[in-house]
């Protein structure tokens, strides 16, 4: 996400109409000269306006973050604290944990929780070996036909999957999946998406590096392992994520798919929590951080792979 | 990983700089003696269906095949558990009278038509208000994306419980000395809120597209506006509007798309029968009630499917279009 390089574009850019040309690299420079608190002109912003961003800034945190810390304060309350206080008491007087043991005690939690690390860990793993080995042979291999699989690839990618959850549960029923892990697994396995995703990665391969492997005598299994694949990382890290993100985070598709509650995800098991214990709300406060917590941890350290999945794959949600 | 990568880099550089540079384009055939080049052809014919055979076999059984199967059941009286028979357009014929096909089918429209300027317009802001590199912007940008990555089932339950009649929204209306407000019981309230929480949820994504997209605007159009004297708000109408115009297509593509098709919030806010007497119901829940069970009405349910796609199929098409209105 960062500006830099176009930055640099465009006062290349500028510089190139200019009667005294700048040299781009020494923009960076010159900015941090100058201190941080300065717009992309290098011009100092107004104290004024610098205010009033932090200001906005400040009201929105409030606004994306402050639900999570809310529900968070209102896992740790204890059952004799008043949680429906007006004027509302935003720190529990008395932090326990006791609420997190209660919903092990209603519900499975942690099972749930096993169930949703595996599919989510196998998803990850069927979608960076199989979007990878299709996407490679999409973008490098050259065989009849290859046309043909990149039109289904795409075709499939422009399909609404909420509308084909009944006949994908019908499918499912005849394999005698329905009601599985496997079934909850399958369907986003290896998702179109993905596929293109990689494709694009190895097209903006330079293709000599292959050839000369090529020449060398390596087969296109020892180029795909030993130079394609180390070379989109990044892509690859982005599936990834996104993949376990998709598989954690699913909820339509393991509700319609898993019918007994031995096998509920964490998302189901949360419903189920939900639509049961509705009035425990300090109950449903703690199993919900426990569903949000290992996604938040996992995106605080690879925010980076997150915001370029956006840009990647920006047909996804 | 790093090193046969760079080995590879450094052996490509050699070739590159060898005999015959300047045949680099022409394909690796040439530059191959005829003994590999053939070895080599043989894995070109049967190395590929290999590779993709994975994800073409997962994309056409789970993907291709129940697409099609669900435009064949929509003409069927197809059951779970009981084969159905042609019954040629009596499923769409009796969708026509269903109040509830008419009730999800208004709920989903409705949800495009708020959801949809709400997440083309807003994100778009938040991304300016973000652009800026003053001191801990990582920091709130991070932050803004938080609900993104929470699912949706987490979101929806934390809502729920901020609006409940005893929740926070409520508690703090109430303190202001505003009466409370039934967010949750209120037909129309609840639809409302559940678009508040789609967008709520959606600002981050959209807000990291407009970015990337901010910073392809090129800075002299700001300042050649600025030296005009074009105020900000000018400057964001002529100036940031039309540059980033492609992107907020696509944001009303994919929202859009996205919209129409919305279950979950509503399913988690308004409960599984869609809040009161099911005015809540979208087509989505529609489809998911009328289909699962044991008598589910497998033949009926693809037909509200074939709406969803034939209305999906629409949207993107408009949104397109009007893209290139535009554009004229």
């Amino acid at each position: 996400m960062r500006t830099q390089p176009t930055d640099d574009a465009a006062s290349a850019a500028v510089a190139a109409r200019e009667e005294t040309p700048r040299k781009s690299r020494t923009k960076p420079a010159a900015r941090s000269r100058r201190g941080r608190v300065a717009d992309e002109n290098g011009r100092r912003m107004p104290l004024w306006e610098l205010a009033l961003r932090y200001t906005l800034l400040l009201v929105m945190l409030a606004l994306m973050i402050g639900p999570f810390l809310w529900q968070l304060s209102t896992s740790l309350k204890g059952p004799h604290e008043n949680i429906f206080s007006s004027p509302p008491s935003f720190l529990p007087s008395d932090p326990t944990l006791h609420n997190y043991e209660r919903v092990a005690d209603t519900i499975p939690v942690w099972d749930y929780a096993l169930n949703s690390l595996k599919v989510a860990a196998a998803n990850v793993f069927t979608n960076c070996v199989g979007a990878a080995l299709a996407g490679y042979a999409l973008a490098r291999l050259r065989y009849r036909g290859r046309k043909a699989a990149t039109l289904v690839f795409i075709l499939a990618m422009l399909v609404p999957v909420e509308g084909i959850i009944i006949a994908q549960f019908t499918t499912m029923r005849d394999l005698e999946l329905n009601n599985t892990l496997i079934g909850v697994l399958l369907p986003g396995c290896i998702s179109a998406l993905n596929v293109l995703l990689m494709r694009n990665a190895f097209l903006n391969l330079p293709y000599e590096v292959e050839e000369a492997a090529f020449v060398d005598g390596a087969n296109v299994w020892q180029r795909f392992f030993r130079i394609a694949l180390p070379a989109v990382k990044g892509t690859l890290a982005v599936v990834a994520i996104f993949a376990f993100m998709g598989a954690w985070d699913d909820f339509l598709w393991p509700l319609i798919v898993l019918s007994d509650p031995d096998k509920f995800t964490l998302t189901i098991g949360l419903n189920y929590l939900h639509g049961t214990f509705a009035n425990d709300e300090r109950l449903v406060a703690a199993g919900t951080v426990i569903a949000v917590l290992p996604l938040i941890v996992l995106f605080a350290c690879l925010q980076r792979y997150f915001f370029r999945g956006v840009g990647e794959g920006a047909v996804k949600g | 990983m790093k090193s046969p990568a760079a080995a590879a880099a450094r052996t490509a550089g050699r070739a590159a700089e060898g005999p015959a540079p300047q045949k680099s384009g022409t394909g690796p055939r040439a530059a191959a003696g005829r003994r590999p080049a053939r070895r080599i052809r043989r894995q070109l014919v049967t190395s590929p269906w290999l590779f993709a055979a994975p994800g073409l076999v997962i994309v056409g059984v789970f993907i291709l095949y129940p697409f099609v199967s669900t435009i064949i059941n929509s003409f069927t009286d197809k059951r779970q558990l009981v084969e159905g028979k042609y019954v040629g357009l009596a499923n769409f014929r009796e969708l026509l009278h269903d109040d509830m096909f008419w009730i999800g089918l208004r709920n989903s429209t409705l949800y495009v038509l708020v959801v949809v300027p709400a997440l083309v317009v807003l994100p778009l802001l938040l991304a300016l208000l973000v652009q800026k590199q003053i001191p801990g912007i990582t920091f709130f940008r991070s932050a803004f994306y938080t609900p993104v990555v929470a699912s949706i089932v987490v979101v929806g339950l934390i809502w729920v419980w901020m609006l409940d009649e005893r929740g926070l929204v409520n508690a703090v209306l109430e303190a202001v000395g505003a009466g409370k407000v039934g967010f949750l019981s209120d037909q129309w309230l609840l639809l409302f809120s559940a678009m508040g929480v789609t967008v709520w949820k959606g600002l981050g994504y959209y807000m990291i597209i407009y970015l990337a997209a901010l910073a392809n605007v090129p800075r002299e159009l700001h300042e050649a506006a600025a030296v005009d004297g074009a105020g900000p708000v000018r400057r964001f109408l002529s100036v940031t509007v039309p540059a980033v115009r492609s992107t907020m297509v696509l944001v009303a593509a994919l929202s859009s798309v996205a919209a129409f098709k919305v279950f979950s919030e509503v399913y988690l806010m308004a409960g599984p029968t869609g809040g009161p007497a099911g005015e809540d119901t979208t087509l989505v829940m529609l489809v998911q009630r009328t289909g699962t069970g044991l008598t589910g009405r497998v033949g009926y349910a693809s037909a509200i499917s074939v709406v969803i796609f034939v209305v999906t199929v629409a949207l993107m098409l408009l949104v397109l279009r009007a893209d290139r209105k535009e554009d004229a």
